[in-house]
């Protein structure tokens, strides 16, 4: 049998991959179906290996002018380098009224675009407020140069109702272990949605520092500060509500990922 | 003599794994060790039985759990002698695939021992058989090619003797077997690399580094070179990517508190075979108050060069001699390239003698020549980010004959100098390349990263010259170009910018031929890029002195060249050293064929006249395949 004979014979068992193998000079001396596994696992484990990561990137208790509550933001994704599936996760429990004031879930499918870029598609679906809504999603996560970390995404609500979010984070190194983040968030609505208080334009921003200490890189505690800030209708709405439009919270967490 | 029941071993789980006993200490040995050349419980002959086995194993008083090869870590010393025909059995104890690649040594290919491309690979419970003969001399060693078992153990050390007399004179001999250990999984290590790329760097830049570099620069120069890199998204840092934060850096298996010592007498000369049989770690070398003279390389002697320190890549070999004339201890100090930990041995006249152990200088930092870029410095012209999109991301590579490339065959690789002509990047740049080196240069002739200005003696590639004259003196009749790109970010490791994963096709070599390989390396790091079965001649001057090497060390943004002759037929794996590149993607097969080049069209086709002179044999499996094709076995 000459090797021109058995590029052939593999050509159907490999296209099942998609590719053909060309190296095939093995296959006369061992068995030609070992091979072939053993060549398909070894181009499976040197490039295209998944793996999955999961963070909680806040869970912070917070407290600040009469309030005091607990936040979580966590993100996960399993993939390889070009495909990923995201799984993101926010809310707040108000500690006064005892309440799960915000909760939020995205499920995105995550593509490299670039070297530092993913696009992001998927839904997002808040159990809090109520009504809960269910929004498409269409976001851009990455690192921008000079080292802030981006994550900005659209959403279009079932409502029709459009908004964005943008958070930017970036790591000061005081030393190897502590670390000091500076942080902010901007929400953009389209237009006025009064029944979840969000009034169009720049809705809010958040700007915060936590310092944490990395006992290690995967486990750290922090404190910070976040002064969020409700601007226009939508400090309209919170003042309707008693609340006040603009806010200083002090908070302690950990962060951690594994 | 001192020899192991391997059956001891193989019987009972419970055993933990030891250190061969030429991997033994002297201060744990018997004054025996005192015998003129020091090589106690070798496995030598012709005929070996090595069974891979996990079990716990104690480094510097912990505990944790190794891949060791008959019971031992590192595996038994094999000593071969040049002209015979060896037979090896690999028994595999473990539950999972392994196997066993001999790193540097001329075999058939389908002996290589690379699962994928040269066998299938040893099933669980399954014995291979490994036959070939030894047509060459010098320090070599053996690991697994699974998963990522030499991680975890699975290395050892190969001495062949020469079949003349061997031209380097000694009265004592060691081998150092270098290694980073680790007590976490290796599977992990790598998850956390993909995850965390920079998680095991606890000597980045801070901000009383900044202030440092405004005192010593000014604020405004300082300012810059941070915005430089930080405009990049890299760091000038990333020296290694996994650090004395999880290893511990291994000397025959002991870590630096348990101390391997060699004994010697004063006056007498001593070789010590460097092995660099680490997953990761690049090493420097020195013994302080002892010059060192490098005799051999990767298993090929070298014209003797004294120097005081060298710098030693994954899987490279250093054989040096010394010759203690005082009563004293002497430190070997093994300083990992980032300067974040070390192994180290100690010489000494009597056991239970040391030496001082010098402190770790401080770690090195990336420059602007690191980056590859025209004029060094310039700040203006690194191909990241937005430019290096200007190129078109989905050029195909095709051919990897690059016979023609724009630089010509007969220029002096030594005179590339920076910004000369700007380098083409003909390969494609998508997500996985981050950068390419504009105006990358031949650093042969500088000392390994981080050791630029040492007090002392730096050996550098073109230092060494090869002592025989170059086997194969004709000029290469083409090139191929090869880059090494990456992402670091995403923790993404390729050659002309594709995975392993991502390319079917090999790159074709043809038997016989002259060909110059020509490595760019457009990534931030230096790698130890190895091909198997066959030897570079590096070309770090035009004389046939070259010196050849199985695996050499790319500096980052360093373009160097390597001439290549290939002879023995078959697939053959070629890839960067450093474990989790290599497992990222930095990878390729290499196809030698017996196909005539273009240049020689008139050569019949011969593509079934393997140099396959071996039969293999398997307890289990591949026996009943054998039939169906019986080309090449014959022809011996």
């Amino acid at each position: 049998m000459t090797r021109a004979l058995i590029v052939i014979s593999f050509f159907g068992l490999n296209a099942v991959n998609g590719f053909a193998y060309a190296q095939t000079a093995a296959d006369a001396f061992y068995s030609p179906e070992e091979m072939a596994a053993a060549r398909h696992h070894l181009y499976n484990h040197h490039g295209n290996g998944r793996v999955s990561y999961i963070e909680a990137e806040r869970l912070e208790y917070r407290t600040g002018e009469g309030e005091s509550g607990f936040l979580w933001d966590g993100q996960g994704w399993i993939g390889g380098d070009d495909h990923k599936v995201w799984l993101k996760t926010e809310g707040e429990i108000d500690f006064d009224g005892s309440s799960v004031e915000e909760a939020e879930v995205q499920l995105l499918y995550s593509r490299a675009i670039s070297s530092f870029f993913d696009a992001q598609i998927g839904i997002r679906h808040d159990i809090k407020p109520n009504p809960s809504r269910t929004y498409a999603v269409v976001g851009l996560q990455g690192l921008t140069p000079y080292h802030f970390e981006l994550d900005a995404a659209t959403f279009i609500s079932d409502k029709g109702d459009v908004s964005a979010r943008i958070e930017v984070e970036y790591e000061l190194l005081l030393t190897q272990r502590l670390i000091a983040q500076p942080r902010t968030e901007l929400n953009i609505a389209l237009q006025d949605t009064p029944s979840i208080d969000v009034g169009s334009g720049l809705s809010t921003v958040e700007l915060g520092v936590r310092l944490r200490y990395e006992i290690k890189r995967e486990i750290a505690p922090y404190i910070g500060v976040s002064w969020e800030r409700s601007l226009g209708d939508t400090a309209d709405f919170a003042r309707d509500n008693g609340d006040d439009p603009s806010t200083v919270f002090f908070v302690a967490g950990v962060r951690s990922w594994f | 003599m001192v020899f192991l029941s391997r059956r001891g071993f193989i019987a009972s789980g419970s055993v933990a794994a030891m250190l061969p006993p030429w991997a033994r200490s002297a201060s744990a040995n018997d004054m025996r060790s005192l015998s003129p050349v020091e090589n106690l419980g070798e496995l030598t002959g012709s005929e070996f039985d090595l069974s891979v086995a996990r079990m716990p194993f104690t480094v510097d008083g912990r505990r944790g759990k190794a891949i060791a090869v008959n019971g031992q870590v590192p595996a038994p010393l094999l000593r071969w002698r040049e002209g015979d025909e060896v037979t090896l059995r690999l028994k595999n104890n473990l539950d999972t695939d392994t196997s066993i690649h001999w790193h540097g040594i001329l075999l058939p290919f389908q002996m290589d021992g690379v699962p994928g491309i040269s066998f299938p690979g040893v099933k669980p419970n399954e014995t291979f058989t490994y036959k070939f003969p030894v047509i060459q001399a010098g320090t070599y060693w053996y690991h697994s090619h699974s998963g990522m078992q030499e991680q975890a153990g699975h290395y050892g050390p190969i001495i062949i003797d020469p079949a003349d007399n061997d031209p380097v004179a000694y009265d004592r001999d060691y081998v150092i077997v270098l290694s980073d250990w680790t007590f976490q999984k290796p599977e992990r290590i790598f998850a956390r690399l993909k995850k965390s790329s920079e998680s095991f760097n606890f000597q980045q830049r801070t901000l009383a580094d900044f202030v440092d570099d405004a005192d010593e620069m000014g604020i405004g120069a300082a300012f810059a070179q941070r915005s430089r890199w930080g405009r990049m998204r890299m760091s000038p840092t990333d020296i290694a990517d996994v650090t004395g934060e999880t290893y511990t850096y291994l000397a025959n298996g002991h870590g630096p508190v348990d101390n391997w010592t060699g004994l010697f007498k004063t006056g007498e000369r001593v070789r010590l075979r460097f092995i660099n049989a680490s997953a990761m770690t690049i090493f420097n070398v020195r013994i302080p108050g002892l010059p060192m003279t490098v005799v051999q390389s990767d298993g090929l002697n070298v014209q003797p060069v004294e120097t005081d320190e060298f710098q030693i890549g994954v899987a490279e070999t250093f054989d040096v001699v010394v010759q203690p004339s005082d009563e004293k201890a002497y430190t070997v100090m093994c300083e990992s390239i980032d300067r974040s930990g070390y192994a180290r041995a100690t010489l000494a006249p009597r056991e239970g003698m040391q030496a001082a152990i010098p402190p770790l200088r401080s770690r090195p930092t990336l420059t602007m020549a690191d980056m590859g870029m025209v004029g060094h410095g310039g700040g203006h012209h690194m191909m990241g980010g937005d430019k290096k999109k200007s190129m078109t991301p989905d050029m195909e590579h095709g051919t990897m004959d690059h016979g023609s490339m724009d630089h010509g065959m007969d220029h002096d690789s030594m005179d590339h100098g920076a910004g000369s002509d700007g380098q083409s990047h003909n390969h494609p740049q998508g997500v996985g390349v981050v950068n390419v080196a504009e105006a990358p240069t031949n650093r042969l002739a500088e000392p390994g990263l981080g050791l630029e200005n040492q007090p002392h003696r730096v050996l550098t590639y073109a230092d060494l010259k090869s002592l025989d004259i170059n086997p194969d003196k004709r000029a290469p009749e083409r090139e191929i170009e090869l880059h090494l790109t990456s992402n670091m970010e995403r923790y993404m490791w390729s050659f002309d910018g594709r995975k392993f994963s991502e390319v079917r096709d090999p790159i074709i070599f043809h038997k016989g031929e002259r060909l110059r390989m020509t490595l760019v390396n457009d990534t931030m790091m230096a790698h130890p890029i190895h091909l198997h079965g066959m030897f570079f001649d590096v070309v770090t001057n035009e004389s046939h002195y070259k010196p050849r090497k199985h695996t050499i060390v790319v500096k980052p943004a360093e373009k160097l060249s390597v001439d290549i002759t290939p002879e023995a037929e078959g697939d053959w794996a070629f890839h960067c050293h450093l474990l989790y590149h290599m497992m990222a993607g930095m990878m390729r097969t290499v196809t030698v064929k017996a196909t005539p080049h273009h240049h020689r069209s008139d050569e019949k086709e011969s593509h079934e006249n393997h140099q396959a002179h071996m039969s293999h044999k398997t307890d289990a499996g591949h026996k009943s395949h054998k039939g169906h094709k019986s080309h090449g076995e014959m022809n011996h």
